[in-house]
């Protein structure tokens, strides 16, 4: 337990000195306003616009703004968060593997599981707080400007793509241990998350993909109820545990 | 301290390892002998488990080392030949990683640390470990490999990349230890090895071609070759006009083999010529040609 939580030190203290907590609390915190700004906006720049639209012959009625635009920007800037965040953290083992310092610690007696697991740690905790704050800034700021009574199933939403950044990081985290470049990881896992994009245009299997957690939309607006999500919840909570437990495994076995 | 039996390591097509039989006797310093890419490395990382060997066992202070798992580790230090840091660590941050992922209690953390961090001269070290020079890095690198007082310590290469100044002081830490722990290093750099060890094992072709104590290693491969200097050129010739075998080396000094040339002739030839000698002297056989010699082979 001791060299687990000295290892989860060193990760933490990697991510604070290599300023990498530092960029993700800005991305976050800057997404995170941005959504209610940007629907607070929109009024104000379609009124600047609506002249010059006019001429072309476009005609701006008045645009009702509530709630719900600022968390539908929430949503599209969901995806950003979680890109920002993959590329920031992909070289977390695979760095360790190019400069070598793995191998010093490993031979020191460090178990290699200890390894996976800190770093898987760090990296549910990271996204975790990181976009949890950044649902909470828009919360208030969304609160403070209309309603946020008029949302339905608002948390369940919220949740589903916080389940989806956890997916996307356990498969991070399972090429980590299978290949050997920060390119390589990032090829495989967007390759996995593009596969699984593609395969939903199927009707009959779109429903227990994990993809089909971003689609909020009819959530939000009461169209549709969480239960119709669970099949997709299940299968991408499950298909990660197997991803990470499976890293383990690789990692057993890698030459390091 | 380590014993290794009939290890055998293939890439691809390539065999490096063809059955390795090596024995590190205790409390010694090792030189651990071969080419570039004689497969030095190879067997180190084998010893270590960081390595599947096709054949062979080792055994590490009685224990038999199995691939992928550390358990054996904790009797061993290990200095590879380009030691990385976490380069955003401070070198006391970095010992007392190393300390906890060992499992060694905060007390003697400190205490070892200390002790280390002065030995290897960086105690007043307060830098990140990203600004260091080569020859830190290897000395911290010293430093974290004794941190658990192992019982046996691997240096890969320790000395191959450093300047002349860095050598001496890797080389004087590796004798200071020698009290404490067993020494095993690979090199290439034979002055180096007649400075420090004990024993000496020569790799060549993927067998251990050489092996023993240097002394008994030097007794067994000395032959009666003899050097001779004498006062006046013209007496070096009268010597090599009378003696067939004798040759001159390239100091212009008279080299010969027992075997072929009676040295008690050629004393007798020289008394009775009245020749004075500047200097004779039996050649003890040097590291370099044991090894240019096995290489050859």
């Amino acid at each position: 337990m001791r060299t687990l939580v000295a290892f989860i030190k060193k990760e933490c203290l990697e991510q604070l000195r290599l300023s990498k907590l530092v960029i993700l609390g800005v991305v976050f915190l800057i997404l995170g306003i941005m959504s209610p700004a940007i629907a607070k906006l929109t009024p104000w720049l379609l009124k600047t616009m609506s002249e010059s639209m006019a001429e072309s012959g476009m005609v701006v009625t008045a645009v009702e703004v509530d709630a719900s635009s600022s968390w539908l920007q929430f949503f599209k800037n969901a995806p950003m968060g979680l890109i920002a965040f993959i590329l920031l953290q992909s070289n977390i083992f695979t760095k360790e593997y190019q400069t070598g310092t793995l191998i010093m610690a490993l031979t020191k007696g460090l178990d290699r599981y200890k390894v996976v697991i800190s770093k898987i740690l760090v990296l549910l905790v990271l996204w975790t707080v990181g976009y949890w704050m950044c649902y909470g800034i828009t919360y208030v700021y969304t609160d403070y400007y209309w309603d946020n009574g008029i949302m339905q199933n608002l948390l369940f939403s919220v949740g589903c793509w916080w389940v989806l950044g956890l997916w996307v990081i356990s498969v991070m985290v399972l090429f980590s241990t299978l290949v050997k470049t920060n390119t390589a990881v990032l090829v495989g896992t967007g390759g996995v998350f593009f596969g699984t994009y593609l395969a939903s245009i199927v009707p009959k299997i779109k429903e227990y993909l994990p993809t089909f957690l971003m689609d909020t939309a009819p959530l939000t607006a009461g169209a549709e109820s969480p239960d119709k999500y669970m099949m997709s919840m299940i299968v991408t909570i499950v298909t990660a545990i197997i991803c990470m437990v499976l890293s383990v495994f690789v990692f057993n076995k890698k030459d390091i | 301290m380590l014993e290794i039996t009939n290890l055998k390591k293939r890439f691809g097509e390539k065999e490096v390892l063809k059955g390795i039989d090596l024995n590190v006797p205790e409390n010694s310093i090792f030189g651990f002998i071969g080419k570039n890419g004689a497969g030095k490395t190879t067997t180190m990382k084998a010893v270590l488990g960081l390595l599947k060997a096709d054949e062979g066992e080792i055994v590490v202070a009685g224990e038999k080392v199995s691939y992928g798992q550390n358990k054996t580790n904790r009797y061993i230090g290990y200095l590879p030949d380009v030691p990385e840091f976490y380069s955003f660590m401070t070198a006391p941050e970095y010992l007392k990683f190393c300390g906890e992922i060992t499992g060694m209690c905060a007390f003697d953390i400190k205490k070892r640390r200390i002790e280390l961090l002065d030995l290897v001269g960086l105690g007043n070290e307060k830098h990140r470990i990203k600004g260091f020079s080569r020859g830190m890095k290897q000395r911290l690198g010293i430093a974290q490999a004794l941190l658990n007082s192992p019982k046996l310590l691997i240096c890969d290469e320790p000395t191959s990349a450093l300047d002349p100044v860095g050598r001496k002081e890797i080389l004087d830490i590796l004798l200071s230890v020698k009290e404490q722990t067993t020494v095993l290093f690979s090199t290439h750099i034979l002055s180096d090895v007649d400075r420090i060890c004990t024993d000496i094992a020569f790799l060549n072709d993927g067998v251990i071609s050489i092996q023993g104590t240097v002394a008994e290693i030097k007794e067994k491969y000395r032959t009666q070759e003899y050097l001779l200097e004498l006062e006046g050129e013209e007496n070096h010739e009268k010597i090599l006009n009378k003696f067939k075998s004798i040759e001159r080396n390239i100091n212009n000094q008279l080299v010969f083999k027992d075997d072929k040339e009676n040295l008690y002739e050629v004393l007798r030839f020289i008394a009775d010529n009245r020749i004075s000698i500047n200097k004779l002297e039996n050649i003890e056989p040097s590291l370099e040609t044991l090894f240019l010699e096995v290489v050859k082979k």
